[in-house]
């Protein structure tokens, strides 16, 4: 797994959407031919991965909106994931 | 008998747009009597299906044919798909997508172009030898990066260019394609027709799936090839829509909704039209979309099969031109009593293929509004012989 720095700003991959469903009652991340159906978390997550906003910067709005502390880790976790899958990217 | 799952929405739209089409291919899987169906319906019909769609929870849009750029309202279709929130996908020979309807569509909101690699023996063997098909292919692919889309190639395989995998592939990276797909022809529509001219021998598919690898590892990073294996040469079904009914709701150019690209094929399945019926009816309460979710219609060996829910026991659509009752198990199944139609019809290819004979003396069917027919008359269909 590819480690993730506090200061990296990942963005939604060119070529993928991120999308509240209703009908779903979740977020989705649709690609070619593809969904994926995100969890509460997940979702959370991605929805503030502007490309803008620093990693320490969505762990401290999570913590901030869920009253919630010690999100680092698992934030950091699951960007490394996304990136993996070519979900998120990092622009230069 | 397990309570039937509830339905989920039809998250999966295909509209084909039109049966209209430039090209006359082989392994097309449209219907073979497709210029015997009814007239196209208008963008207003268009537009009503994608809202209807849409609130019931569609949310992936393939747009295709025939060639759906022949679609003049194309852009008009696709600028109310993407209000909605579609992702759209276009699915497309590149026949027609000029720059400036490259342009159009991009501010419409189109999100994705997959090019198609169509007609098996002209158009590919122009292409292999570098002349006009290349030409256009390259000139749309280099619109499709100039426009910052991912440039996606689909070429669909079979006995008379599997050998040229190799080629293929580099031709392709000469076309800066990021993404390969190389899918085997799957017997439907024209392609059955052809199946017996169509269907790759044993030791063919190996050798291109040796050289597939090989190009995979030398373009890591820069090419992404998938490689789909032909389910005749396999030994469980695919699940074919993931279920027929739990997904994926195709509507064809003439208004009739199906549960399968191919289902309007399938005998005593009243398809309901959306001329006459709206999307929330035709897709929770038509006796054609409730016909083939759960359980309950299937026979032996899939009811008491421990992987019926994996499979949901193939394709409906090959189950019945194979064994001539859409109930039956999908014959790939090795389980199935029906399996020997799948074995006879590679040993026939491997046959085919150990004489080696050349495959201009068979008579290919070509796509044609002259060659339009019925596939399915009697009971039971058998690849017809083809030409005259």
């Amino acid at each position: 797994m590819s480690e993730v720095a506090d200061t990296t700003r990942p963005a939604i991959a060119a070529g993928m959407r991120l999308q509240w469903e209703a009908a779903q009652e979740a977020h989705v991340l649709l690609y070619p031919e593809g969904m994926v159906k995100l969890n509460g978390s997940a979702g959370a997550i991605m929805s503030r991965c502007d490309g803008v906003r620093t990693v320490a910067d969505i762990v401290a709005d999570l913590e901030r909106s869920f009253g919630l502390s010690g999100l680092a880790a698992d934030v950091r976790a699951f960007v490394s994931l996304a990136l993996e899958r070519h979900w998120l990217e990092v622009r230069e | 008998m397990n309570s039937p799952k509830p339905v989920g929405p039809p998250l999966w739209l295909l509209l084909e747009l039109t049966y209209r089409c430039p090209l006359h291919c082989v392994f097309c899987y449209n219907p073979t009597e497709f210029a015997r169906t009814g007239a196209e319906l208008s963008g207003a019909d268009w537009l009503r299906v994608l809202r209807e769609a849409r609130a019931l929870g569609a949310v992936q849009l393939g747009l295709s044919g025939g060639e759906p750029l022949v679609r003049e309202d194309l852009e008009e279709i696709v600028a109310e798909a993407h209000r909605l929130g579609f992702y759209i996908n276009l699915i497309t020979s590149g026949i027609g997508l000029t720059e400036a309807r490259i342009k159009a569509l991009k501010s419409a909101g189109l999100d994705h172009i997959q090019l198609s690699f169509q007609d098996s023996t002209r158009e590919m063997n122009d292409f292999l030898s570098s002349t006009r098909t290349f030409e256009l292919k390259s000139k749309v692919a280099a619109l499709i990066r100039e426009h910052d889309y991912p440039m996606v190639l689909n070429v669909v395989l079979h006995r008379h260019n599997i050998d040229h995998v190799g080629e293929i592939l580099d031709m392709a990276e000469r076309m800066g394609a990021q993404y390969v797909e190389l899918a085997n022809t799957q017997y439907y529509g024209w392609a059955w027709l052809n199946r017996d001219q169509l269907l790759p021998s044993r030791a063919q598919l190996e050798r291109a799936e040796v050289i597939t690898q090989r190009y995979r590892e030398r373009l890591e990073g820069r090419m992404k090839i998938y490689f789909v294996v032909p389910d005749y040469f396999e030994t469980r079904p695919k699940a074919c829509m993931s279920g027929l009914g739990s997904v994926f709701l195709a509507i064809a150019p003439d208004g009739i909704a199906m549960p399968c690209h191919a289902a309007r094929m399938l005998p005593g399945l009243e398809l309901p039209n959306v001329r006459t019926s709206g999307i929330r009816e035709i897709w929770y309460d038509s006796s054609a979309f409730n016909r083939f979710r759960g359980d309950a219609w299937m026979k032996e060996p899939c009811r008491s099969c421990p992987e019926k829910h994996k499979d949901f026991g193939g394709c409906r659509c090959q189950a019945y031109l194979l064994t001539g009752d859409a109930d039956n198990a999908d014959p790939v199944c090795d389980l199935s009593s029906h399996h020997g139609l799948v074995t006879q019809a590679v040993a026939r290819a491997e046959a085919a293929a150990a004489a080696s004979a050349p495959a201009r003396e068979h008579v290919l069917v070509f796509r044609d509004h002259r060659t339009s027919i019925p596939l399915v008359t009697g009971a039971r269909a058998e690849p017809a012989e083809a030409g005259p």
